[in-house]
């Protein structure tokens, strides 16, 4: 899919919300559409606007295999994730004060278990393997007498590795502790069911998913029951869990989008793949390329690949008509490379090149091919401009310079 | 991050015409050349700047210069500036140049600005290392 001629290959980032999901949810907001309060138990307009949030709450639970009173609107994956973690922890803090995660979360996960720390919390921050996967015996180690969430990532944002939620979830369950686990990048790409997995929340976004933005849920296990505080107060809507006026559009858009994701999986799958395959082919053509996380153990619409001796945001600069992102932090207010990255054992100079390719639904063959052909011409470019790359061709070992580091 | 238009035509006019915008390289044992070489990969931005100098009166001037720079693009834009800025000049008036001037030619946003304190002393390594070999 392009538009303005530049293609976009940051489906992980976001997706655009597919053509027959805005026709649904144009059908609730005009005057001539179903724009009432699913809160309003008195009249026709109310009746109409909660049987399609209902109706939403049961595509949502379908495609994860969960009873629909267990799903809880929110505004997103992130208040989803805060809902979890701090509502879990805060109710059942008399328990235990200890919680379990892993460096690779999503800040999400990362920026409320820091908050818990400054309730008096004592959060263990896992480290993954050198592929990025964080192991059920990892978790099983951290675990303490009083370990009260464990918030474990299924799939990756930044490398597409897939963590075995079943297995850590059989560990947490057997200690019982509550396990989270933050699903935003899974809907669509991977199967899950919660009858058979362990998991007693997760969180989920729709605008990964082909969803409108501004919208998420998250599931909330009945039995055995999970209770949590609720961080927004005022109106007691979602069981008191998550109260404000539901958004009826961003529901069923959420719903729709959840609905065709359950369908389109297979097709969306085979096509994905497709184009993996292709662009692993392709790229490592190249030399000096390194791919970021576990290629038998991910899913197949994020790639993230380290071209050495190249800077990631020039590369990003130099591919000014793919939309791209770096792991390279650059490109955001600190100087700092991904911590993601970092976290997996990376040499700095192989965090700063490295670069995520994520495709969709709407991503074409020509968008594949012309990426390539753009792409193995900047990073030749970009070598010839880098003074590693001439050192590196001259013979030098880049690791016994001394730097002149600022 | 939004660079300035400047910062990205430097960027891409470099890119795209390596040899106009002078990247390249000298003999850096030539007795004629000055290398400086200041950064390092695993900060994300390394620059390698060379003169080739030579005797004017009582001074020295920048005949021709080549540089290769690894890191974001303003600091690729930065060293290309500092480039365009030292030819003709002697080696007093290339000391003279300051950051400020490279943040302003290319409008540089605040969290770039060690991009040119990095290009700046790439001048001053390659004049020190030309004039330890008169």
């Amino acid at each position: 899919m392009s538009t303005q001629s530049t293609i976009y290959l940051d489906y992980a980032s976001t997706t655009p919300v597919d053509p027959r999901v805005a026709s649904k949810m144009m059908e609730f907001l005009t005057p001539e559409g179903e724009f009432g309060n699913p809160a309003s138990r008195s009249h026709r307009f109310g009746w109409k606007a909660d049987e399609a949030v209902e109706e939403a709450r049961s595509h949502v639970a379908n495609l994860v295999n969960c009873d629909p009173r267990e799903i809880v609107w929110t505004s997103g994956a992130t208040e989803a994730d805060n809902l979890a973690i701090k509502g879990v922890a805060r109710f059942y803090k008399s328990k235990g004060n200890h919680i379990v995660t892993s460096k690779i979360e999503h800040k999400a996960v990362l920026d409320p278990c820091r908050q818990l720390e400054r309730e008096g919390f004592e959060v263990t921050y896992l480290d993954p393997d050198d592929k990025g996967v964080i192991s059920s015996n990892a978790v099983q180690s951290a675990i303490k007498d009083n370990t009260v969430l464990v918030s474990i990532m299924h799939i990756n944002n930044e490398l597409g590795t897939i963590n075995n939620i079943k297995k850590i979830g059989e560990i947490v369950r057997d200690r019982g502790i509550f396990f989270h686990v933050d699903a935003a990048q899974s809907t669509g790409k991977v199967e899950i069911d919660l009858e058979k997995i362990p998991v007693d929340l997760m969180s989920f976004s729709a605008h990964k998913t082909y969803g409108p933005k501004g919208i998420g849920a998250l599931y909330v296990r009945r039995k055995p029951r999970v209770r949590l505080e609720a961080l927004i107060h005022g109106g007691g809507h979602e069981r008191g869990m998550r109260s404000g006026t539901l958004a009826t559009h961003q529901i069923v858009g959420m719903g729709e989008a959840f609905r065709l994701a359950n369908n389109e999986m297979p097709d969306d799958l085979v096509k994905i793949t497709k184009f993996h395959e292709k662009f692993l082919q392709k790229v490592r053509e190249i030399d000096h390329v390194y791919i970021n996380g576990d290629l038998d153990n991910k899913v197949p619409n994020i790639l993230n690949i380290s071209f050495n001796f190249v800077e990631g945001e020039s590369l990003i600069m130099g591919l000014k008509d793919i939309a791209v992102s770096s792991g390279s932090a650059c490109t955001s207010a600190s100087l700092e490379p991904s911590y993601v990255l970092r976290a997996l054992g990376r040499k700095d100079e192989l965090a700063h090149s490295s670069i995520r390719f994520s495709f969709g639904r709407f991503t074409s063959e020509d968008d594949v091919e012309d990426t390539l052909n753009i792409l193995g011409n900047v990073v030749q470019r970009l070598r010839e401009l880098s003074p590693l790359w001439e050192m590196h061709l001259d013979g030098i070992d880049l690791d016994t310079v001394e730097w002149n580091a600022h | 991050m939004a660079y300035s238009k400047k910062v990205v035509e430097k960027f891409e006019n470099t890119l795209n015409n390596p040899e106009a915008f002078k990247v390249g390289k000298f003999d850096p044992k030539d007795s004629n050349v000055g290398t400086g070489m200041v950064g390092a990969p695993a900060c994300g931005d390394v620059m390698k700047l060379q003169i080739k100098c030579e005797p004017k009166g009582n001074s020295h001037v920048i005949k021709d210069v080549k540089f290769k720079t690894y890191g974001c693009g303003s600091a690729i834009a930065s060293s290309s500036e500092l480039v365009e800025m030292l030819i003709g000049k002697t080696l007093e008036e290339a000391k003279a140049i300051k950051n400020v001037q490279i943040v302003e030619a290319l409008e540089l946003p605040p969290i770039k600005i060690h991009c040119s304190v990095l290009a700046e002393d790439s001048i001053k390594q390659a004049i020190e290392d030309y004039e330890a070999k008169q």
